[in-house]
Order: C-alpha cells, then structure tokens, then sequence
C-alpha cells in the first residue's frame, strides 16, 4: 500500500482531504501496527464465470467482470437483478445467506475469494469495506463505531485509538461535525451522519475496495451529495463499487458503469461509452427508461 | 354508528376496569403487609439472629434469612447469567434462523419453563442424596440456578430474536469474527439482559418450595457452601405457621423486607435498563 504513504506525505490542499492530519505525521504512529498491508501498487478484482444460487434459483449467471483500480464502477441495472448478490459474493457476506451456493470464481489480487475459508475470509473481508442502504451504526458510542474494527484487529492503545478515529472522521467529513460529541450514541446522529460515520468505520480497517450497496438511496438529496463528493475523494486510494439505482448519479460519478439485467452482466465498459454509445439493445432500453 | 361509539365506551370502560383492578391487587398486598407487619417491624428484627425462643415471640431477628436469600439469590443469577447468555448467543447467532436444532432447544427450554419449583427442589433434592450432600447453601443455589435458567433464557432470547441483521453483517463486513461480534450483541440486547435478570431475581428470592429441601433452614448465617441457609420465604412460612400471634405478625415483617427487595431491585433493574438502552439501535 506504498501509494497509501505516499498520499499522506503530498501537501493537502482542500480542508475536507481525506488525509489532512494536523502534523502530517499522525498516520505513521499507527499505520505500521496494521498487520495486513501489503505493499502492492494495483489491486484488482477478477470475477470468473461466476454463479450464484439461492435456494434453486439462478440469480447470477455466467458473470465474468474486471473491477479496475481505483476507479469508481457503477453496477446498474432494474430491481432484482443480482447487484447486491454480486457486492455480498465479494465480501463473503453471501455466507450468512440461507441456501445459497456460489460457484466461480472471484480473484482479488490472484486469491479466490470464492473458495476462501477461516481466517482468509476475515481478512478479505477487512478488504472489502461494506456501506449497506440503511446506515447502521453499531449499538456503541461514535469513538467505538470507529475504534470497533482497529480493536478487532489488535489496536488497544487509547491514544492510537483516538488518532485513528479522528483520522478516519476527518477522512468522511464527519469530524468537524462530532468532535464534541464523540461519546454520545451513534444512533443519535442524523443519518446522513450516520452513514458518513458507517463509511468511517469501514475506512479504519483500511480496505483495498468500497462496496456501497445503494449507499445514498436512503438519505437526503444533500448528505448523498456529500457521500458522493466523498467517493469522488476517496477513489484516489480506494476501488469504489457502488449499486445504485439513480442513473443520474452514475452519470455523475461513474468512471466505469456494469449494467445488470436478470442476473447477467449485458454490458460493461467506461462510464462515457455506455452511456454514450450503448451497445446493447437492452441498455438502451434501460437508459431511456422504458424499463426500470 | 352511534353503536360504534358505545362499543368503544363500553371497551374503554372494561379496560380501565381491568387495569384498576390489577392494581388494586399490588395495593392491597401492599397494604396487608404493611399493617400487619409494620407492627412487629424494627431494626432488630433485620440486623439480629433469632435468639433462644425467637419462635414462640421472644428477643431476636431474621437477618439468616436475609443474608441466606441474598447469598443463594446473587450467587445464583450470576451462575445464571454465566450459563444462558452463552446459550443464547448460541442460539441466535451460530446457528441459522430456521434451524432444527434451535427449534428443539427452544422446545426444550420452554418445557423446562413450565416445570414447577417444587419439582425443581425434589428433583435437587434426589441429587443431593445420590452425592451424599446435605441441606446446604450449594444445593440452594445449584436448584435456584436450574430454576431462573429458563427465565433467563426465555426472555433474553425473545430480545436477541429481534436482533437486525444488518448489524451482525456491518460487524463482519469489518473482519469481526462471530465471536467477537458478542460485544456489539450483548451491548444491543443489553435491557434485555436486565430485565430478565429482573424477572430472574423475582423469581428465585421469592420461591420458597424449591429451596426447602435443599437448602435447608438454620438461625445462624452460613459460612461455608456446606452448611444450610435460611431464606426469607422459608422465614415467611414458619413463622406464619405458628399459632402465637406475635410471631405471625414478624412473618408479615419478613414479607415486608422481601417486598422491599424485589421492589427496590425492580427500581433499580428499569434504571440500569433505562442506562444500558442508550445505545441501541431502534
């Protein structure tokens, strides 16, 4: 993750920079205490011929993807398509679905996560930072929402712990916001906040891929702004993947856009492209609206 | 239409009713205890040990059965919650929603629910035999362990049923194993947890057939897990079955201190519940 160092010691520019730590030190007294990273430049995300069922029924097809690095990718696509089955089979939370089964593979960086068990899963998982719909905080404090993850994985250290969160609050914009406040419950924030907080909790566990499944479909046209300026901010170092279901918004974001229809990849490629010039009748189709 | 508006007069009138009613009871327990016990009530009575002739009306307290009760009951529930919010973390966590062993578990817990304390106390009873143990504070609280088990479990795992998802997929979504999930889990079902340590502790210190045979009566407090301990409801029934008068009337002041337990605990359970609910998520 050399590129990762690399952006911290770059002169900061915009207040709201992901990483604008007061002394511009702050990141290395506790990123050399993370066990996972590895100093690769590129990440990538193969999908294989994957398949995915859920008790008989066929809900991914033959899917066969490349997710590129750090870029923004947008799986569009009608309700009931697969995008969210998709984003699960990427973390491993597809485990927790009843009867399904999952067949293919998926490469992150030439390991399949398809195949993976035990400990390998935790860490993949730790890869691959969900941001769900609904936000949801975890029933604790603000601090802990962010501190959860570094805990779980080793950091115990209170004034480590604290660097972290502010680090990772500054990193979602939300630390201006709840620095008074960092004890009062999570719940309590708005939920625009909420999910900011939810991306920052994903962010403290320093994931390679952002999976956002519908992250901004819940909130108010102004906090999804801010999510979405956010992304924009944060593809720098991470692989976004985002479901959504505004056209709009991938119009607006999107570098590369993936459109689902019934479990099958009909189109993919740079966002101008598709939208542009679709290939597929279908995504036509779906772009001028006709089905939704 | 105007019968509809009857109906629901007539409704709200046998609602009221009914909760009226209902407190009524609480009152006039209440009250029943007080006069007949408020009489025979004094600080001896709760910080001595029965002197020589306690039972025929002379000098001395219950404060055996008030050390024994707190002894069997606070040990108890610990053991109690050491046991079941494993279980039911279990439950609902490890195993799937719809899965059969769940199902029979849950079966299996409610059957034990439904089994009357003093099966509990004869059944403790015939262990104790076969181990060769004596009426004793351990049997007491092995017995009042086996009876708020299913309380607890019962009303934990109802709360922890309810538990989303979402939270259990944002815990591993950041690489928590299942087990360390139990951090977020117990912080979410936590006014679970109290009141069912409430309904618990209601329970166990007010259930005198269980504890008869097994943990015994005695006038002087325990001091050792080998040796017998009185209880308030045992306190309770002795003394009311005493034809003297006056010693009735200290089974009414034993009443009253147990009251005054369960009360206070029932204060202080919706505080601590009120505390730990904070968190949560709606």
């Amino acid at each position: 993750m050399k590129h990762f160092f690399q952006a911290l010691s770059l002169p900061v520019k915009s207040r709201a920079y992901p990483f604008n730590a007061p002394d511009g030190k702050v990141a290395n007294l506790f990123r050399p205490d993370r066990k996972f990273h590895r100093d690769e430049e590129e990440s990538e995300l193969v999908v294989r011929d994957l398949n995915v069922y859920i008790k008989e029924q066929h809900i991914l097809k033959e899917i066969n993807l490349a997710i590129p690095d750090k870029k923004i990718t947008c799986i569009v696509g009608p309700s009931g398509c697969g995008k969210s089955t998709l984003l699960k089979t990427f973390n491993r939370l597809i485990d927790s679905v009843e009867g399904a089964r999952v067949s293919g593979k998926v490469l992150l960086n030439g390991t399949d996560i398809v195949s993976s068990s035990g400990p390998e899963i935790i860490h993949l998982r730790r890869e691959m930072g969900l941001i769900s719909q609904k936000p949801c905080p975890l029933p604790m404090s603000i601090f802990d929402n962010i501190a959860y993850g570094c805990r779980i994985h080793g950091i115990r250290n209170r004034k480590k712990l604290r660097l972290v969160v502010r680090h990772y609050l500054e990193a979602a914009g939300l630390w201006e916001e709840v620095q008074d406040r960092l004890n009062t419950p999570a719940i309590r924030l708005s939920i625009g906040q909420q999910q900011r907080l939810c991306l920052a909790r994903s962010l403290a566990v320093e994931p390679r891929f952002i999976l956002a499944d519908e992250a901004t479909s819940a909130l108010d046209p102004i906090s999804s702004k801010t999510i979405e300026e956010l992304f924009v901010k944060l593809k720098q170092n991470y692989s976004i993947v985002m479901v959504t279901h505004t056209l709009r918004q991938a119009l607006r974001i999107a570098d590369n856009v993936i459109f689902m229809y019934l479990g099958e990849v009909i189109e993919s490629g740079p966002a101008e492209r598709v939208f542009n010039r679709p290939e597929h009748k279908l995504t036509r189709k779906y772009l001028s609206g006709v089905f939704s | 239409m105007k019968l509809k508006f009857l109906e629901e007069k007539l409704f709200k009138i046998l609602m009221t009713g009914a909760m009226l009613t209902v407190l009524a009871f609480v009152v006039s327990i209440i009250y029943s205890i007080l006069t007949k016990g408020w009489g025979a009530m004094s600080w001896d009575m709760i910080l001595k040990l029965p002197g020589g002739g306690f039972y025929i009306g002379k000098e001395g307290g219950f404060l055996n059965a008030i050390v024994g009760s707190v002894y069997i009951v606070g040990i108890s529930t610990l053991l109690g919650l050491l046991i079941s919010i494993p279980v039911v973390f279990y439950l609902n966590i490890y195993l799937k929603r719809r899965s059969q062993i769940a199902y029979i578990a849950r079966i299996a817990y409610d059957v034990l629910f439904g089994i009357p304390s003093i099966v509990y106390g004869a059944f403790g009873f015939t262990i104790m035999i076969y181990f060769g143990l004596k009426t004793s504070l351990l049997g007491g609280i092995i017995v009042i362990t086996l009876l708020i088990i299913p309380i607890f479990i019962r009303s934990m795992d109802e709360v922890a049923r309810q538990f989303p998802r979402e939270i259990l997929d944002a815990s591993y979504s950041l690489g928590a194993t299942r087990l360390e999930t139990i951090r977020v889990v117990l912080r979410q079902i936590a006014p679970g947890i109290a009141t069912a340590t409430l309904l618990s502790v209601g329970r166990a210190i007010g259930d005198a057939a269980s504890v008869m045979f097994t943990a015994g009566y005695t006038d002087s407090i325990p001091t050792s897990l080998s040796q017998p301990a009185a209880t308030l409801p045992l306190a309770v029934f002795f003394q009311l079955s005493s034809p003297i008068k006056e010693v009735q009337d200290r089974a009414y002041a034993a009443a009253l201190v147990l009251t005054l337990i369960v009360l206070l605990l029932s204060v202080l359970g919706r505080y601590i519940t009120n505390r730990f609910s904070k968190h949560k998520l709606k």
